[in-house]
């Protein structure tokens, strides 16, 4: 006889009406913000009926341009909620003194500060980095899309869902309350119960799939589809480093995947890896899951690295300085980033034989890093520098990384860990690594590469406001956290009793201000510049006189990228082309062969997302369904023999055509 | 416009490549080498020939070989395929895989001598 209570838990599993956080009324207040402006998008999709155009040319699309757009929209999209938590931990403890609790409880802080990292990393950085790797490395290369250009549709789609459950957390019970890493014991089913840590853990395991299939289709792609010509040494160095970038993906995320796999093992089936007693050890946790973790900051930080070289030489009017030099240091930075992971748990107990190991090569990173510095500052040497904005941020990030380094190699010296590990000394050395090198890079490459995404520059003016609220608003906001890291002060702190350290905090609550003026500054400059599109136009397809190939097409660039190969005979392919007076190909077009959009990524992706939110809340019915469903689509897809078509050559006359009479015009006018 | 400065180049998602295949005789030995380097740990298993720890050490000896056997025979690696990138990938992977397995002993380790109760840690090297 079933009573109504085992039914409701057959059906919704933990999931009950109290999971709902009614009782806080902060997330009641942004719930019902989110909702409007949801219901405000989603009517207004409707009543311009956009759906069927998003649906059939964005959603399921399999061109690498629009997936890369598409990420770029993610990662901004996502910036602002990883940025609202930064500015509810700043206010809480900018007023959290003499006895004040602030506004935020413990329960509710701690999970702000967990979600905060977790979407900065996962869901900002990771997408702004992937997408901007995805639109240029294609373009870069010469090829038509990437290798497996279905898997990319698809990688793009899990990321959204892992994502997605994150944001649902928010509303539909809880976010870990662990810190990013969700370090067991803690995270354990005994210290954590609740479902916080499963959004965690099923969150990232989606997203994860997302990430290790885009970097294997992109190491594929670089490998296999380079022009005729473009040897491995005349690839750009931001081809380059996506490539190393991607490599590091698919060795370490794997790791990240076990990881997490056998923490859900024992939070779901009670196994022991990472619990305290019967033999498991939540030291192993934290051994591998910093093995995936530092490859992560690289990976997030080389592609940065390739669109500051790429930056340089254009805005300086040179060839790269030490090319050569260049891409070995990449490559020594991908291996030595596997040699490092215990400096992030010096203090956990080795004795001094691993800690000076570790500490040493954390220390030998520094030199590769620190040639990429001098091959910048070698480049604009006696260049004929343009400060146009991604320049701009080009040498903010030079100044700004560099102390981000210092610092890095300070606290790689494992006696002076002792003393600053777990302070905000070291929140402020990584986020001035961070915001410092892959912010400020992702920057420099959406003003780099807007034009040739969309047709027209961004806005200087705006863009340069944005630029300096960001720029001197990080020192506001990150400077004082050294000051107060040294003076003692630990990490995720809610209250303090010293009132002497307010002052501090609410510098750095200044600067948070002027780095959220800065991103209103970055949204006001889109707006402006789709208003002002006709002045910002740009027909050549080339506006800053650059050098890459990427530049060789027009902008934005057609489906199939080049009507025909260009073939390459020297580095900087497009700047020789152009000095050997390179005419384009008016005639003589052919068929192109293109792979189909499909929906099956977006199925398979929901699908993923299901059975997610059916294993968080222990709704197994859900799980068991999705994954069949799963299942079936997966292997209904390999029977869809409808998977590529040709561009009839007329099409792609009359596309080259319009070209040729655009920039006759442009060149009139 | 010169001409051969424009070549046509595979579409993006074309497999035309052409791989190394095996012949019949290749997959039959990999196949043959297979069942015996499984064989020989159920044996070991079954009969308690050796003990424990050794048992152990020879099933993880044999598994690693069966590894090489598997990648030669059924996955065609060699020097020459893909241009070298296969064999490029296998030794990242060793790397890889040597100084995740190697750090994580000596770790883990250290934190095993170090961190248990009754340790004092002035005895480590």
């Amino acid at each position: 006889m079933f009573d109504t209570s085992s039914l409701a838990k057959a059906i919704f599993g933990r999931l009950t009406l109290e999971s709902l956080p009614l009782h806080e009324p902060i997330v009641v207040g942004t719930f019902i913000v989110v909702a409007l402006g949801g219901i405000a998008l989603l009517s207004a999709i409707t009543y311009f009926r956009l759906w069927f155009y998003l649906w059939r040319e964005w959603f399921t699309t399999v061109d690498h341009k629009r997936i890369g757009i598409m990420y770029m929209v993610l990662g901004i999209v996502m910036l602002l909620r990883g940025f609202a938590d930064a500015m509810m931990m700043r206010l809480q403890q900018a007023i959290a003194f003499g006895g004040s609790e602030g506004y935020l409880n413990a329960h509710h802080y701690d999970q702000v500060f967990t979600a905060h990292g977790v979407i900065m990393i996962f869901f900002v950085a990771m997408p702004l980095v992937t997408g901007l790797m995805n639109y240029v490395v294609p373009l870069q290369i010469g090829a038509r899309d990437v290798s497996f250009p279905f898997l990319n549709n698809f990688s793009f789609w899990m990321t959204v869902g892992g994502a997605v459950l994150v944001m649902l957390s928010l509303f539909v019970g809880e976010f870990a309350r662990t810190g990013w890493l969700a370090y067991p014991p803690l995270s354990n089913i005994g210290y954590s119960p609740d479902v916080g840590v499963d959004y965690y853990i099923w969150g990232l395991q989606v997203a994860g799939v997302g990430t290790t299939l885009s970097g294997i289709n992109l190491i594929c792609t670089i490998v296999k589809l380079r022009a005729p010509g473009m040897t491995m040494m005349r690839m750009p160095v931001f081809t380059w480093t996506s490539l190393c970038t991607n490599v590091l993906i698919v060795a370490s995320f794997p790791v990240l995947t076990a990881v997490l796999a056998l923490l859900a093992l024992d939070r779901y089936v009670g196994t022991n890896f990472f619990t305290n007693d019967f033999g498991g050890s939540p030291m192993m946790y934290v051994n591998l899951i910093w093995i995936w973790g530092h490859p992560e900051v690289y990976i997030l930080v080389l592609p940065a690295f390739g669109i500051f070289s790429e930056v340089t030489s254009t805005f300086s009017g040179k060839r790269l300085f030490g090319y050569t030099s260049m891409v070995y240091a990449t490559v020594v930075i991908t291996i030595l980033s596997y040699l490092v992971w215990l400096h992030h748990f010096f203090t956990m107990g080795s004795g001094a034989s691993v800690n000076s190991f570790f500490g040493i090569t954390t220390m030998i990173i520094s030199i590769p890093t620190g040639a990429k510095m001098f091959n910048w500052l070698f480049t604009m040497y006696r260049g004929r520098i343009r400060y146009e904005l991604p320049m701009m941020w080009t040498v903010a990030f030079m100044l700004t990384f560099v102390i981000g380094g210092m610092t890095g190699v300070l606290l790689a010296v494992p006696p002076a860990d002792f003393v600053l590990h777990n302070s905000l000394f070291l929140v402020a050395h990584f986020h001035n690594v961070i915001i410092g090198g892959v912010v400020f890079g992702a920057f420099a490459g959406i003003a780099y590469w807007f034009p040739k995404a969309f047709g027209f520059r961004l806005d200087p003016f705006w863009g340069k406001l944005s630029f300096w609220f960001w720029v001197v608003g990080f020192y506001f906001a990150f400077m004082p956290l050294y000051v107060l890291g040294l003076m003692g002060v630990t990490r995720r702190l809610r209250v303090f009793d010293d009132p002497s350290l307010q002052i501090w905090f609410v510098i750095a609550g200044i600067g948070a201000f002027l780095i959220f003026l800065g991103i209103i500054a970055f949204l006001v400059q889109i707006a402006v510049s789709i208003l002002k599109r006709e002045a910002l136009k740009d027909v050549t397809g080339d506006p800053w006189n650059a050098r890459t190939l990427e530049w060789a097409t027009s902008s934005p660039p057609p489906a199939y990228n080049f009507a025909f190969t260009p073939v390459v005979h020297d580095n900087d392919a497009w700047w020789d082309m152009k000095r050997r007076g390179y005419q384009r190909p008016l005639a003589g077009f052919k068929p192109i062969h293109m792979p189909s959009n499909t929906g099956t990524g977006v199925i398979l992706a929901a699908l993923s997302t299901a059975m997610a939110f059916g294993l968080i809340w222990y709704i197994w019915w859900l799980a068991a369904v999705s994954f069949i469903a799963l299942l079936a689509v997966a292997i209904g897809h390999t029977f869809n023999y409808h998977r590529d078509y040709h561009i009839p050559a007329d099409e792609v006359v009359r596309v080259e055509d319009a070209r040729t009479h655009l920039v006759a015009a442009g060149a009139k006018s | 416009m010169k001409a051969e400065t424009h070549a046509l180049q595979p579409a993006p998602g074309d497999h035309a490549e052409h791989h190394a295949h095996g012949s019949r005789e290749s997959y039959l030995i990999g196949f043959g080498l297979s069942v015996i380097l499984t064989a020989i740990p159920f044996w070991l298993v079954m009969a308690g020939v050796l003990d424990k720890q050794l048992t152990g050490l020879a099933i993880t000896l044999l598994a690693a070989v069966q590894i090489v056997v598997h990648m030669v025979y059924f996955l065609h690696m060699n020097t020459r395929s893909e241009g070298g990138w296969t064999m490029m990938a296998l030794i990242f992977t060793i790397i890889m895989v040597v100084i995740g397995l190697t750090g994580s002993l000596w770790v883990m380790h250290h934190l095993n001598v170090n961190m248990m109760p009754g340790h004092d840690m002035s005895s480590m090297p």
